[in-house]
């Protein structure tokens, strides 16, 4: 439909305008300094919140809580990524910022890329912060560099897929309102999982969606990896014993779906 | 007369069961600005937004710039700039974050987009709060923001959907500026409005919009005329109405209204009738007239009249 010069000069543009959108992106947050406050704060609350709240009275095979929940929260801060991209997206399309997007000469898809991108890298933030909060409670990684630069990875890849299912939810409530209120439903899907406590206590249905449930067979994968307890071992149900295989799975299929529907929808965006 | 920038052949869109538009034509010359009035639902937005690329017509065809703008949307971006009825910029940023962002959405280059964005704040008086969160913008300086991010690629054609929707009368005098300012520099502009003063002030063509289809086109003074001049008469004694009400209906072919008990008012066919012929008629039938006088109608009673309930619809043209 565009008539661009090539399809390489079209794809340097979708990266250029795509990075110009993470650009805005960061200087939205330059522009609100609560906002960064509350990112920097959030994952060192969460630590000390569950580390000894939880693990006052909580008893984990293998030891440590902390060491146990640490891959919990990591698991948990990306599941909830989906909700930021999915407000903002709606809200640019309520306030009518979209429209002005698909009326200018830039990239069709820089706009999802450039949201998702940008997430990305708040993403990275939040989790280097969480760490650094993990560390100090005294949880850390166990089996070398190599397997803690794995298990980062793997969040930034399932964080990215997951980032584009917000995309196609932004535009699907096409309403910042009605995304703020849709956002705290995030929450339980990362609770009905094995990052908080172990499945084993649950009753069968409801340890079958935890087993199942793509929360769970990251927390596991980075248990492995980081070498904490409540891993892969013992468990029976396939996500959780091939974990990093299952992550990966997950992040495929989430692309698959959610990419080529944001893209359509983005494209067809009231037409 | 030079040729149209922007060309709209019978356009059909739907939404589900409602027809928007339904065979909309519209033509409008190089460097003037066409006013587009119709009432709520008469398709204005839809028009806009098909002519802006954002939507396809179902049926029918346009060309803006020389393209069309459903094969050649790309090319057509590249000459239009849209500002729809919100101010669609990032609240969270500052007026100028936000120039520059656009900006470089357009594609110039780093140092381009800096130095369009202070010569577009600095031109329309937005230096000032260049730095300030647009979220702190009163409601003009954020359409006016959001009318010059359109100018970052100086646009041949500008679409303003609703442009001054909402705005303080001071607010809209500044908007209308602007948009003179730029019609001098050769920018053609499609504005809809409900505003007809607006039209009346801004456009050089006039298109009446109603249930998805151009009633009427035609320079506002021209469209005026169309419907004749209208008479009001304000009687000296209330007892004269029933007489005063006989004379007018005979002259005019239709019943007067009635404001009150002393004011009438009535639109005459044509405008061949003389004022002191009026006088001359009331005087024969014993009415006493403190005021009589004959002025060409308001846009409002040429759009009332044309998108009106009433069976009198005129095709002009």
């Amino acid at each position: 439909m565009t008539v661009s010069p090539s399809p390489l000069g079209r794809l340097r543009w979708t990266l250029a305008d795509g990075m110009t959108l993470v650009g805005r992106e960061l200087g939205r947050l330059r522009q609100a300094p609560g906002q960064i406050i509350g990112l920097l704060v959030f994952p060192a609350v969460m630590v000390l919140l569950f580390g000894y709240v939880f693990g006052s009275a909580i008893r984990v095979p293998g030891g440590d809580y902390r060491e146990y929940l640490m891959p919990g929260l990591f698991a948990m801060v990306t599941f909830t990524a989906p909700q930021g991209v999915m407000v903002r997206m709606a809200g640019d399309a309520s306030r009518g910022v979209m429209d002005r997007f698909r009326s200018m000469p830039t990239a069709r898809l820089a706009v999802p890329f450039g949201q998702t991108g940008s997430d990305v890298l708040a993403g990275l933030l939040l989790v280097a912060i969480m760490a650094g909060a993990g560390l100090l409670v005294g949880w850390q990684p166990h089996r070398g560099l190599a397997l803690t630069v794995q298990a980062f990875l793997l969040i930034v890849v399932l964080r990215y897929a997951l980032s584009w299912a917000g995309v196609y939810l932004g535009l699907l409530t096409k309403d910042e309102q009605t995304a703020n209120n849709l956002a705290p439903l995030f929450l339980p899907v990362t609770m009905i999982s094995s990052a908080f406590v172990p499945t084993g206590g649950m009753p069968g249905w409801l340890r079958f969606l935890a087993d199942w449930n793509p929360v769970s067979a990251l927390t596991a994968a980075l248990r492995d990896l980081f070498g904490n307890p409540g891993g892969s071992a013992g468990s029976t149900a396939w996500p959780i014993e091939h974990p990093v295989a299952a992550v990966l799975l997950w992040s495929a299929v989430l692309l698959v779906v959610f990419v080529p529907l944001s893209v359509r929808t983005y494209r067809r965006w009231g037409r | 007369m030079t040729d149209p920038i922007v060309v709209a052949e019978g356009l059909h869109k739907s939404f589900g069961t409602t027809q928007a538009l339904r065979g909309l034509d519209l033509s409008v010359p190089k460097g003037t600005v066409c006013g587009v009035l119709g009432p709520n639902g008469a398709g204005k937005t839809t028009a806009v937004r098909i002519l802006a690329t954002l939507s396809d017509p179902d049926a029918g065809h346009a060309r803006v710039a020389g393209y069309d703008v459903v094969r050649e949307a790309g090319r057509v971006r590249e000459k239009i700039g849209l500002a729809g009825q919100y101010a669609a910029v990032d609240e969270v940023l500052t007026g100028r974050s936000n120039l520059r962002m656009f900006g470089r959405l357009y594609h110039l280059s780093r140092h381009e987009a800096h130095r369009r964005a202070d010569e577009l704040l600095e031109r329309f008086g937005l230096m000032e709060a260049a730095d300030r969160q647009v979220a702190g913008y009163s409601g003009g300086m954020r359409r006016r923001l959001d009318l010059i991010t359109c100018l970052i690629l100086r646009p041949e054609v500008l679409f303003l959907d609703e442009p001054t929707t909402g705005l303080d009368p001071r607010s809209r005098g500044e908007i209308w500026e602007s948009i003179r300012e730029l019609v001098a520099d050769g920018t053609t502009v499609l504005l809809t409005t409900q505003y007809l003063d607006e039209a009346d002030h801004l456009a050089d063509d006039i298109a009446v919009i109603d249930h998805g289809r151009v009633i009427a086109t035609g320079p506002p003074e021209e469209l005026k005329a169309t419907i004749g001049d209208r008479l009001d008469v304000t009687l000296a004694d209330p007892a004269a109405l029933g007489s005063a009400v006989t004379v007018l209906s005979s002259l005019a072919g239709t019943e007067p209204t009635t404001a009150d008990s002393v004011r009438l008012s009535v639109p005459l066919p044509g405008s061949g009738f003389r004022l002191a012929e009026i006088v001359r008629e009331l005087d024969r039938a014993g009415v006493a007239a403190a005021d009589v006088s004959l002025r060409r109608p308001t846009l409002d009673e040429v759009f009332l009249r044309l998108t009106g309930p009433s069976d009198q619809k005129e095709h002009v043209r």
